[in-house]
């Protein structure tokens, strides 16, 4: 088991370079807890722009409490979160969004009774110019914004190489093609930082090598990207950086090569006392 | 590396989409054209049966579609649940009754202070409100319905129980319907005027606004609430302003709705405005199809006509029509004309060729993601997500997990990556 954390060292990606971009995410000591159960307790990390930072960490570690923290889905009892140079705690959800955060979810929620492309359009609800009158009475204006939406929706759906039919309801589509669908639509409201919350789970192994193009794809737009991931070989490759959660708790920061041997996560991972 | 500030471009489309459906039986152009010869049809019907009987149920009917597409907005697109919709009706109905009857405005004159009573009311209901999730806004809003019904009832300027009487019908810059028109030696009355102006304006404004709101972007943001608040929120959607904004619109359609119906019947009272509306207005929406507008037409055409045709059994209509309710809904549970349903006949676009990408467990996957998606909104239930995380996570060896404590799920991971 040992082995298998530091002997692929081959498959590590190129170490984060002084080049990164400027700071777009700052966690700072964020702490939520729920009935007395610390969820998310300290927790401290950054992401650059056009950064890869993956979030690890076993089951139950505080790992998509601390998403849903930052996106403003839970309210942290204690700490920040500094978004592009604003303090976002405690903001809604719609207004991170629109400041430029985008996320997936753990398990694909779509739009279960929406067409794939109308699922994509809603994701460009802050961008699109149309009022109330303008849809009702089809202005000039309407046709215009939808026409627009509907080639970027597209656009969004071939870069993440959706191929299937994008009139067809979600809900007809394989568990694959949903997890690009998901992707699609969260570019789609043009965010600056991008939360990936295990979009690797449920996927086959060609399938995970298509989705760590995709990543590295959405990093070189300069999306900083934050990633939520079980596939130790997938966060190795993929990352610049790895922070390492146990019990709510932030037990490491680093490079994957440091991070591989770092006594500390090996514990966590394997129970004290393996090494 | 782009700027911060620069927000994403959308790449531009790289691939070939099949071109769109042409000709008649395109799904889109042949509702449409069904729509445009029902429209026709209706506007034929006068020349051939004008008994005011006739003349009269269809005008209701045609108010009542109005009224199903105003409360299709709410319950069809929005998904928001309300038991008390008639009471927006009563709003419109007494506003536009008090100002002709005791101000002496016109009925169109009376319009603006419909819309802003409505949209008043629509505030005052859904503000409070709308913050709840939608068991406790049925009961607040079936509250509201019995409360303006109430207020009706009692105060002095609607007239009290007897209510408003002597509302005239529309008129236009001087010239109203009653003085009637006659264009080519046929002599149209009042009431098959106004048949005609609830027509192409409940058309109009019912119909072909609200199925076109559904479809833009304000439609879109109201179904992504109705389906996944939460992800809707994700999207940047503001939930509590979309699904007020719902509600304004449902407030107004069926204000709008009431001042045709104050004009059509000339007398008000509060026993027009009792539960049993509002709950037959639902019953159209739901019966016909939420979010669809054949189906909800074909709903309020159903709840406007059939009481006129069970005439015949009296007392026992409602009992009937309730039978005749349930058996539909066990028959079509989604209505009669589902959101999504296209006319098998009509033309379908070509799939384009999937590329063959092998998909893991698709039906066992989403299962556990759905039972998952349950337990993973509510917070202080972490050990038990760990759990069944443990269940879905990738393993090969079963053998290896043990039900204890907090190991488990962490061996579990382990192999996982080893796997890979």
């Amino acid at each position: 088991m040992n082995a298998s954390i530091s002997n692929d060292t081959t498959a590590v990606s190129e170490v984060p370079s002084a080049a990164v971009g400027r700071t777009l995410l700052e966690v700072s000591d964020l702490a939520v807890s729920f009935g007395g159960i610390k969820a998310v307790d300290g927790l401290t990390f950054s992401v650059h722009e056009g950064e890869i930072v993956s979030v690890i960490g076993p089951n139950g570690a505080g790992k998509t409490s601390a998403f849903n923290c930052i996106s403003g889905f839970y309210r942290p009892s204690s700490g920040t979160v500094v978004f592009d140079g604003e303090t976002i705690t405690r903001r809604k959800p719609s207004y991170i969004t629109k400041k430029g955060m985008a996320r997936t979810f753990q398990n694909v929620r779509l739009f279960k009774e929406m067409s794939v492309l109308e699922n994509v359009k809603t994701g460009m609800h802050g961008n699109l110019g149309q009022n109330l009158f303008d849809a009702m009475l089809h202005t000039p204006r309407y046709r215009r914004s939808e026409a627009q939406c509907t080639e970027d929706a597209r656009g969004w759906l071939d870069f993440v190489g959706f191929r299937a039919d994008d009139e067809l309801l979600v809900t007809q589509l394989p568990y694959g093609e949903q997890r690009r669908v998901e992707i699609a639509r969260a570019l789609a409201t043009q965010p600056k930082l991008l939360l990936l919350d295990e979009p690797g789970a449920g996927l086959n192994h060609n399938e995970k090598n298509e989705l760590m193009q995709l990543i590295r794809k959405i990093r070189d737009l300069g999306v900083g990207i934050v990633l939520i991931e079980h596939d130790m070989g997938l966060v190795m490759q993929i990352s610049e950086r790895i922070v390492v959660m146990n019990y709510g708790k932030e037990i490491a920061d680093g490079t994957p090569v440091k991070i591989k041997q770092d006594p500390v996560v090996i514990a966590a991972y394997l129970g004290e006392g393996d090494e | 590396m782009a700027k911060t500030t620069q927000r994403l471009q959308a790449p531009k489309p790289v691939i070939e989409r099949p071109p769109a459906i042409t000709g008649l039986l395109a799904p889109d152009r042949f509702m449409k054209l069904v729509g445009l010869i029902l429209f026709i049809g209706a506007a034929v019907l006068p020349f051939i049966t004008a008994t005011p009987y006739v003349i009269s149920i269809l005008t209701s009917a045609m108010i009542y579609i109005v009224l199903a597409m105003g409360l299709n907005v709410v319950v069809g697109y929005a998904g928001l649940l309300d038991l008390g919709y008639i009471a927006f009706m009563a709003v419109g109905a007494y506003t536009s009754g008090i100002l002709t009857t005791q101000f002496g405005l016109s009925m169109l004159e009376t319009l603006p202070f419909v819309i802003l009573a409505c949209i008043l009311a629509g505030v005052i209901i859904g503000g409070p409100t709308l913050r709840l999730r939608s068991d406790y806004l049925a009961i607040v809003t079936l509250g509201f319905g019995e409360i303006v019904r109430i207020t009706a009832n009692n105060l002095q300027v609607t007239g009290g129980p007897s209510g408003i009487h002597g509302i005239p019908t529309w008129s236009f810059f001087g010239w109203s319907f009653a003085d009637g028109l006659d264009i080519a030696g046929i002599h149209f009355n009042s009431k098959i005027l106004f048949y005609y102006f609830v027509l192409i304006v409940g058309i109009g404004l019912a119909v072909v606004a609200v199925s076109r709101l559904g479809k833009g972007k304000l439609g879109r943001a109201w179904k992504s609430v109705r389906d996944d608040e939460d992800v809707s929120e994700a999207m940047g959607i503001n939930g509590y302003a979309t699904k007020l904004m719902a509600y304004i619109i449902g407030a107004v359609w069926g204000g709008f709705a009431g001042t045709l119906m104050a004009s059509h019947l000339s007398a008000i009272s509060p026993n027009s405005f009792e539960f049993l509306y509002s709950a037959l207005v639902l019953m159209a929406v739901v019966l016909g199809g939420m979010g669809s507008t054949p189906g909800v037409i074909i709903g309020a055409l159903f709840v406007s006509l059939a009481p006129e045709f069970l005439r015949d059994f009296s007392e026992w209509r409602f009992l009937l029509f309730g039978v005749l309710l349930v058996v539909a809904m066990i028959f079509r549970p989604r209505g009669i004309w589902p959101a999504t349903a296209v006319l098998p006949f009509l033309k379908k676009r070509e799939i384009p060729q999937v590329p063959p990408t092998e998909t893991v467990g698709v039906l066992g996957e989403e299962e556990a993601g759905e039972a998952e998606l349950a337990d993973a909104d509510r917070p202080g239930k972490i050990d038990d997500v760990s759990a069944r995380n443990a269940e879905t996570a990738p393993s090969e060896s079963m053998d290896s997990i043990a039900i204890d404590g907090q190991g488990p799920p962490q061996e579990n991971e382990t192999k996982g990556e080893g796997r890979l």
